[in-house]
C-alpha cells in the first residue's frame, strides 16, 4: 500500500509547517504566522487571478493558522469559491474550511448552501460524499432548511451509491438533532427501515444509528424495526468468524454493528411477537457461550470486542428485566470479570452488575458476590474503580447485609480519597437509616460518620439524624447516653458537639439520673467545647442551656453566670448577643409553668422524603439514583416498617434546620409550598419536573458564571431553542444588566417568564428592580430585559435566572445563575508601594486576612492573569511588590451602607503550577468571597 | 440520546493534534475542554482503566507511543465498543501514513479530517470495515 508523503501536493504548505515548528519561541511564531498572513492577503487582493491551486494552498493555510489558535478574520470568500472547482483536492480544501470555521449565522451560508445544492445533484459520489460530510459536520438550522427535504430522497433512492447512502443517512441524522422539526418523519420512514436488510453492512451501521435516534421519539412509527433488528442480529451472532471478511474485527463479526443493533432494541420492551422473542433470546443466549468459549485469539482487541458485545446484550438482558433465566447467567458471567486481571473488565462489572442488584431476580445472584467487592474496595489501586465498588455495594445492600455493608463502607471511609468521601457518607447514612432494625445501631453508625469524617458530614446528615431521635422515643435514652460518652473524648468534631448539644438539650434529663452524668456535669462538658466553637454551634449552645434551665433549676444558676458574663452579653456576634440577653431574661421572668411551656420538648418532625436521599440525587444526577432508588422502592414497601415517604413528593420543603427551630429565634420563614415562585422560595425540590418549580441549574451553569466574574459582556446560556446573553455596566454601588433572549427556533415562545429568585439572606442585601417582559417571544426574535441592580451591603449568594415557556406545546424550564457578583462593585485605587504596605498592614487581623494556596487550571500567562485582575475590578499595581512575578491590586467595594477597602495579592509559583492568593479586606466576608471568586479564574 | 461529542488527538504536552467536534461549543468552551482532557488523561497509568469521568460525560481514551486518542461519549454508553473504534482508526491511519507517527498528523492534517469523516460522521460510528475505508482513502488519493 502506497503511503502519504508529507504535505506532498502542497510544498508551500510543507514548508510554512516547518518553518512554525522551528520557532524558537512564541514571538517568533507570530512573527512568521504575520508575515504569512501579510503575504496570502496580498495574494488575495492582487490583480493577478489565483488559480485554483494557489488557493487551495492558501486556504489551507489559513486553516492551520486557525487550528493553532489565531484568529482568521478573511479568505473565507476564497474558500467559497473553491468549492465550485471539479477538481477533488480544490473543493475539499474548501469544505474543509468551511466546516472548521465557517459560523451558523454567515453571510456566506448562502453561497455555500448553493455549492452544496449543485454537488448533491451532480451524481458524483465523491462530491456528494463531501457536500453531506459538510452538512453533517456543520449542522445549521440554515443547512437544515435547505437541505431536509432533499437528504431522505437521497438515502432511499435505488441508484444510490453505498457510501452516499451512509453519509446521507448520518446527515439526516445531525439535523434531525439540531432541527427535529424540520425533518418530519414522512413516507421515507418504512424504507429507512429496511435499511436494515441492506447487503452493505457499512449501510446497515450507519442506518441503525438513524433509527435508532428516530425510534426513541417516534417509537410506533419504528415498531418494525424490532424484527428486522432481531434477524440481523442473529444472522450476525450466528455466524462463522470468517464469513463476514471486511467486518470482521479480530475473530469477532460486526462488533460494532451488533452493539448498534442490541442499543436500538433497547428502545424497545421485549418483543411480543413469540417467534422474534425466541429468536431474540437465541441471540443472547448464543452471545453468553460465546464468552464461555476459549478466546480465538490472545489480543486484547479480541476480547474487547467480543466483550463489548455481550456487554451490551447484557444491557439488553437487564432492560427486558423479564427473563430470569438470562439475568442470572448475566450476573454469573460479570462475576467472572470481578475477578479478572484486566482492569477495565473489573470496572465494567461492577458498574453492570450495579443495574443488576436492582433485578428482583438478579438480585439474589449479585449478592453472592459481596466477599469479591468488599475486596475490590480495599485492593483496586484506580479511585474509580473502588467508587464503582462503593456503588455497587450500595446498590446490593438489603437488610440481611446492611450491618456488613456500613461496617465495611465506614472502614474504608478512614482511608478513602477525599473526592468521594462525601458521597460515600451520604450513602452510609442512607443505608443506616433505611435498614435500621435497631435504631441504637442507627445512632452509633451516625456518630462514627461524625468521628471518622466529620468534615464530610453535612448538614443534611446531622439534621436527619436528630429527626430520627426526637421521632423515635425508644432510642432517647440511648442517644443521650452515647452522645455524652462521645464527647468525654478530647478533640471531637464541632458536627458531635452539635449533635451533643441539641440531643442533651431535649433528652439530658433521661440520664442526669446517674451520677457520672449528673446536669451539672452534662452542662460543664458542653461549655467546655463552647469556646472552641463558631458561632452557629454557639448560638445553639447557648438553646441548649436555656433548656437546661428548664430540666434542671439545679444549674439554672450556673447558667445565668455564664450568660451575665461579658462574653456573652457584649458579644460582638449580634445573634449571640441577642441570644444571651433574652435567654438570661427569660430564664429571670418567667415562671416554671411559662418555662416548661415555651421550651417543651420538641414535637415529632412529620415524616417527609430523607432530605439525604435528596442530597445524594442531587450529587449524582437525578437520573443515577432515583430510577434504582425508585424501582427499589416499588418493590420493597416495608423498608422499616415506618411510613415509606412519597416519592418526589411535591411539598418542596427542605428539612427546617433544627438549629432553628429551637424556640424558632433566628428561624427562616419556611418557604412557601407551591407554585410560583416569586421570590425568596429557593428551597425547591430539585426533581420534581412540575411546571411549578424551578428548574435545576442549567449544566455548565457553574462554569458560564465564573466566565462572568472578570468580563462583563456575552452569552450566559445557550440550548438548542434559547440563547441568553448578558450586556451589564457598574458604577459604585449601582448597576444596569441587560439581558437579551434570543429565540433560536422558528416557533414562537408563549408563555415566556423569566424570573429573577434571591434568597431572603440576598435580597436584604441585593436589590434588583426589573419590569416583566412580553410573553410572546416569536421565532428568529430576540427580547430585552433591563435589570436595575443596587448593592445594598456585601453579599454572597448570587441570583438565580430561572425562564419558563411553552415551545410547541412542551413545557421548557431553565435555570441558570446570574452572574452578579461583589467584585463588581469594585472601584480601583491606585497607590504607591509605601501607602499599598502600610495598609497591608493595617488590615492583618486574622479575621481580616483570607488566602487560598491553589493548583493553576489554566495556563500560567502573565499577561492573561493582568487582564483577569483588572477584569475584576482592582487596580492592578505595578512596581509595588518586591517580587516582579507577584501581582498586587487594590480598590474600593462600594454597598449602599459602607465602602470596603480590599488589598489583594496573587503569588504565582510556576514550578508547582500554583497560586497563592491572599486577599485582606475591612470585612471578613467580603474577603471570604472576594477570594473565592477570583480564585475560580486562574 | 447518545452520541459522541467530541474526539482529540493530543500528545504528552498537551499539544492537539486533532480536534473534531460534534457539539456546539464556543471557542473559549473548546479551549477548556482540550486543557481539562489533558489534565485528567495524562495523570493515569496502565493500571488504570482507559475510561475517565468527565463532567456529565465520560472519556474513553487509548495512548499510542506519544499520543493521546480521546472520545468523548455519554456515560451509559458502550465503553468497550468506542475503545476499539479508537484501535480501528489508529490502524487505518497507520496503514495510510504508512507507520504512522505523529509528525504525519501534523504535516497532513487536512488528509486525517477525511480520514475521521470516513469512519466518523454526525458523531456516530460510520464505517468500521479497514478494507473499505482504505479503498476509498486510495481512490481519494489518486483524485490529486
Amino acid at each position: 500500500m502506497p503511503a502519504v508523503s508529507k504535505g506532498d501536493g502542497m510544498r508551500g504548505l510543507a514548508v510554512f509547517i516547518s518553518d512554525i515548528r522551528n520557532c524558537k519561541s512564541k514571538e517568533a511564531e507570530i512573527k512568521r504566522i504575520n508575515k504569512e498572513l501579510a503575504n496570502i492577503r496580498s495574494k488575495f487582493k492582487g490583480d493577478k487571478a489565483l488559480d485554483g491551486y494557489s488557493k487551495k494552498k492558501y486556504v489551507c493555510k489559513l486553516l492551520f493558522i486557525f487550528l493553532l489558535g489565531h484568529d482568521i478574520d478573511f479568505g473565507h470568500m476564497e474558500a467559497v469559491n473553491l468549492l465550485s472547482s471539479n477538481r477533488y483536492t480544490e473543493k475539499q480544501i474548501g469544505y474543509l474550511f468551511i466546516s472548521v470555521l465557517v459560523n451558523s449565522n454567515s453571510e456566506l451560508i448562502r453561497l455555500i448552501n448553493n455549492a452544496i445544492k449543485n454537488d448533491l445533484a451532480s451524481r458524483n459520489p465523491t462530491f456528494m460524499g463531501l457536500a453531506l460530510h459538510c452538512i453533517a459536520n456543520v449542522g445549521s438550522r440554515e443547512m437544515a432548511e435547505a437541505f431536509a427535504g432533499e437528504i431522505p430522497k437521497i438515502l432511499v433512492a435505488g441508484d444510490a451509491m453505498d457510501g452516499v447512502k451512509q453519509s446521507a443517512a448520518l446527515c439526516l441524522l445531525r439535523l434531525y438533532r439540531t432541527s427535529p422539526d424540520l425533518v418530519p418523519v414522512g413516507d421515507w420512514t418504512s424504507r429507512v427501515v429496511h435499511l436494515l436488510n441492506d447487503q452493505h453492512l457499512g449501510v446497515v451501521t450507519a442506518a441503525t444509528s438513524l433509527i435508532t435516534t428516530l425510534a426513541q421519539k417516534n417509537p410506533e412509527e419504528f415498531k418494525t424495526s424490532v424484527s428486522l433488528a432481531v434477524s440481523r442480529l442473529s444472522r450476525i451472532v450466528t455466524s462463522a468468524s470468517t464469513d463476514l471478511q471486511d467486518y470482521t474485527y479480530y475473530f469477532v463479526p460486526a462488533p460494532w454493528l451488533s452493539v448498534k443493533l442490541l442499543r436500538l432494541l433497547q428502545c424497545y420492551p421485549p418483543p411480543e411477537d413469540p417467534a422474534v422473542r425466541g429468536r431474540l433470546t437465541e441471540c443472547l443466549e448464543t452471545v453468553l457461550n460465546k464468552a464461555q468459549e476459549p478466546p480465538k485469539s490472545k489480543k486484547v482487541q479480541h476480547s474487547n470486542a467480543k466483550n463489548a458485545v455481550l456487554f451490551e446484550a447484557i444491557s439488553l438482558i437487564i432492560h427486558h428485566d423479564s427473563e430470569p433465566n438470562l439475568l442470572v447467567r448475566a450476573c454469573n458471567q460479570l462475576g467472572q470479570f470481578l475477578q479478572h486481571r484486566e482492569t477495565n473488565l473489573r470496572y465494567l462489572a461492577l458498574e453492570s452488575m450495579c443495574t443488576l442488584a436492582s433485578s428482583e431476580f438478579s438480585h439474589e445472584a449479585v449478592k453472592t458476590h459481596i466477599e469479591t467487592v468488599i475486596n475490590a474496595l480495599k485492593t483496586e489501586r484506580d479511585v474509580s474503580v473502588r467508587q464503582r465498588a462503593v456503588d455497587l455495594l450500595y446498590a446490593m445492600c438489603d437488610r440481611s447485609s446492611a450491618q456488613q455493608i456500613v461496617a465495611e463502607m465506614l472502614s474504608y471511609l478512614e482511608t478513602a480519597d477525599y473526592s468521594i468521601r462525601e458521597e460515600i457518607v451520604l450513602k452510609v447514612a442512607i443505608l443506616a437509616e433505611k435498614y435500621a432494625v435497631d435504631y441504637t445501631w442507627y445512632v452509633d453508625t451516625i456518630l462514627n460518620l461524625i468521628r471518622i469524617a466529620g468534615d464530610y458530614v453535612s448538614e443534611e446528615v446531622w439534621y436527619r439524624v436528630i429527626q430520627i431521635v426526637i421521632n423515635r422515643d425508644d432510642v432517647q435514652g440511648y442517644a443521650a447516653k452515647t452522645v455524652f460518652e462521645a464527647l468525654q473524648a478530647p478533640a471531637c468534631h464541632e458536627n458531635l458537639v452539635k449533635v451533643g448539644g441539641y440531643i442533651l438539650g431535649e433528652f439530658g434529663n433521661l440520664i442526669a439520673g446517674d451520677p457520672r452524668s449528673s446536669p451539672l456535669i452534662q452542662f460543664n462538658l458542653l461549655h467546655s467545647k463552647f469556646h472552641l466553637c463558631s458561632v452557629p454551634t454557639r448560638a445553639l449552645l447557648l438553646s441548649t442551656y436555656i433548656k437546661f434551665v428548664n430540666l434542671f433549676p439545679e444549674v439554672k444558676a450556673t447558667i445565668q453566670d455564664v450568660l451575665r458574663g461579658d462574653s456573652q452579653l457584649r458579644n460582638a456576634d449580634v445573634e449571640l448577643q441577642q441570644r444571651a440577653v433574652e435567654y438570661l431574661r427569660l430564664s429571670t421572668v418567667a415562671s416554671t409553668d411559662i418555662l416548661a411551656t415555651v421550651l417543651e420538648e420538641m414535637p415529632p418532625f412529620p415524616e417527609r422524603e430523607s432530605s439525604i436521599l435528596a442530597k445524594l440525587k442531587k450529587k449524582k444526577g437525578p437520573n443515577t439514583v432515583t430510577d434504582l432508588e425508585e424501582a427499589k422502592r416499588e418493590r420493597s414497601t416495608d423498608v422499616n416498617g415506618a411510613p415509606e415517604p412519597a416519592p418526589a413528593s411535591l411539598s418542596a420543603v427542605s428539612t427546617p434546620s433544627p438549629s432553628a427551630d429551637l424556640l424558632g429565634l433566628g428561624a427562616a420563614p419556611p418557604a412557601p409550598a407551591g407554585p410560583p415562585p416569586s421570590s425568596g422560595g429557593l428551597l425547591v425540590d430539585v426533581f420534581s419536573d412540575s411546571p411549578s418549580a424551578v428548574a435545576p441549574l442549567a449544566p455548565g451553569s457553574e462554569d458560564n458564571f465564573a466566565r462572568f466574574v472578570c468580563k462583563n459582556n456575552g452569552v450566559l446560556f445557550e440550548n438548542q431553542l434559547l440563547q441568553i446573553g448578558l450586556k451589564s455596566e457598574f458604577r459604585q454601588n449601582l448597576g444596569r444588566m441587560f439581558i437579551f433572549y434570543g429565540n433560536k427556533t422558528s416557533t414562537q415562545f408563549l408563555s415566556f417568564t423569566p424570573t429573577l429568585i434571591c434568597s431572603d439572606d440576598l435580597q436584604t442585601n441585593l436589590s434588583l428592580q426589573t419590569k416583566p417582559v412580553d410573553p410572546t417571544v416569536d421565532g428568529g426574535a430576540q427580547v430585552q430585559q433591563v435589570v436595575n441592580i443596587e448593592c445594598v451591603s456585601d453579599f454572597t449568594e448570587a441570583p438565580v435566572l430561572n425562564i419558563q415557556f411553552r415551545y410547541g406545546g412542551t413545557f421548557q424550564n431553565v435555570s441558570v445563575k446570574l452572574p452578579i457578583t461583589l467584585n463588581k462593585f469594585f472601584q480601583p485605587t491606585e497607590m504607591a508601594s509605601q501607602d499599598f504596605f502600610q495598609r497591608w498592614k493595617q488590615l492583618s487581623s486574622p479575621q481580616q486576612e483570607v488566602q487560598n494556596i491553589f493548583k493553576a487550571k489554566h495556563p500560567m500567562d502573565t499577561e492573561i492573569t493582568k487582564a483577569k485582575i483588572i477584569g475584576f475590578g482592582s487596580a492592578l499595581l505595578e512596581d509595588v511588590d518586591p517580587n516582579p512575578a507577584n501581582f498586587v491590586g487594590a480598590g474600593i467595594i462600594h454597598t449602599r451602607t459602607t465602602q470596603i477597602g480590599c488589598l489583594l495579592r496573587l503569588e504565582p509559583n510556576l514550578q508547582a503550577q500554583m497560586y497563592r492568593l491572599t486577599l485582606r479586606t475591612s470585612k471578613e466576608a467580603a474577603s471570604r468571597r472576594l477570594c473565592a471568586l477570583l480564585s475560580e479564574q486562574f | 440520546m447518545v452520541w459522541i461529542r467530541f474526539i482529540l488527538i493530543q500528545n504528552r504536552a498537551g499539544k492537539t493534534r486533532l480536534a473534531k467536534w460534534y457539539m456546539q461549543f464556543d471557542d473559549d468552551e473548546k479551549q477548556k475542554l482540550i486543557e481539562e482532557v489533558h489534565a485528567v488523561v495524562t495523570v493515569r497509568d496502565a493500571k488504570h482503566t482507559n475510561f475517565v469521568e468527565f463532567r456529565n460525560f465520560k472519556i474513553i481514551y487509548r495512548r499510542y507511543a506519544g499520543l493521546y486518542f480521546c472520545i468523548c461519549v455519554d456515560v451509559n454508553d458502550n465503553n468497550l465498543a468506542y475503545l476499539e473504534a479508537i484501535h480501528n482508526f489508529v490502524e487505518v491511519l497507520n496503514e495510510y501514513f504508512h507507520n504512522v507517527c505523529e509528525l504525519d498528523l501534523v504535516f497532513n492534517f487536512y488528509k486525517v479530517y477525511t480520514v475521521v469523516d470516513e469512519m466518523f460522521l454526525a458523531g456516530e460510528i460510520r464505517e468500521t470495515s479497514q478494507t473499505k475505508v482504505l479503498k476509498q482513502l486510495l481512490m481519494l488519493q489518486s483524485l490529486e
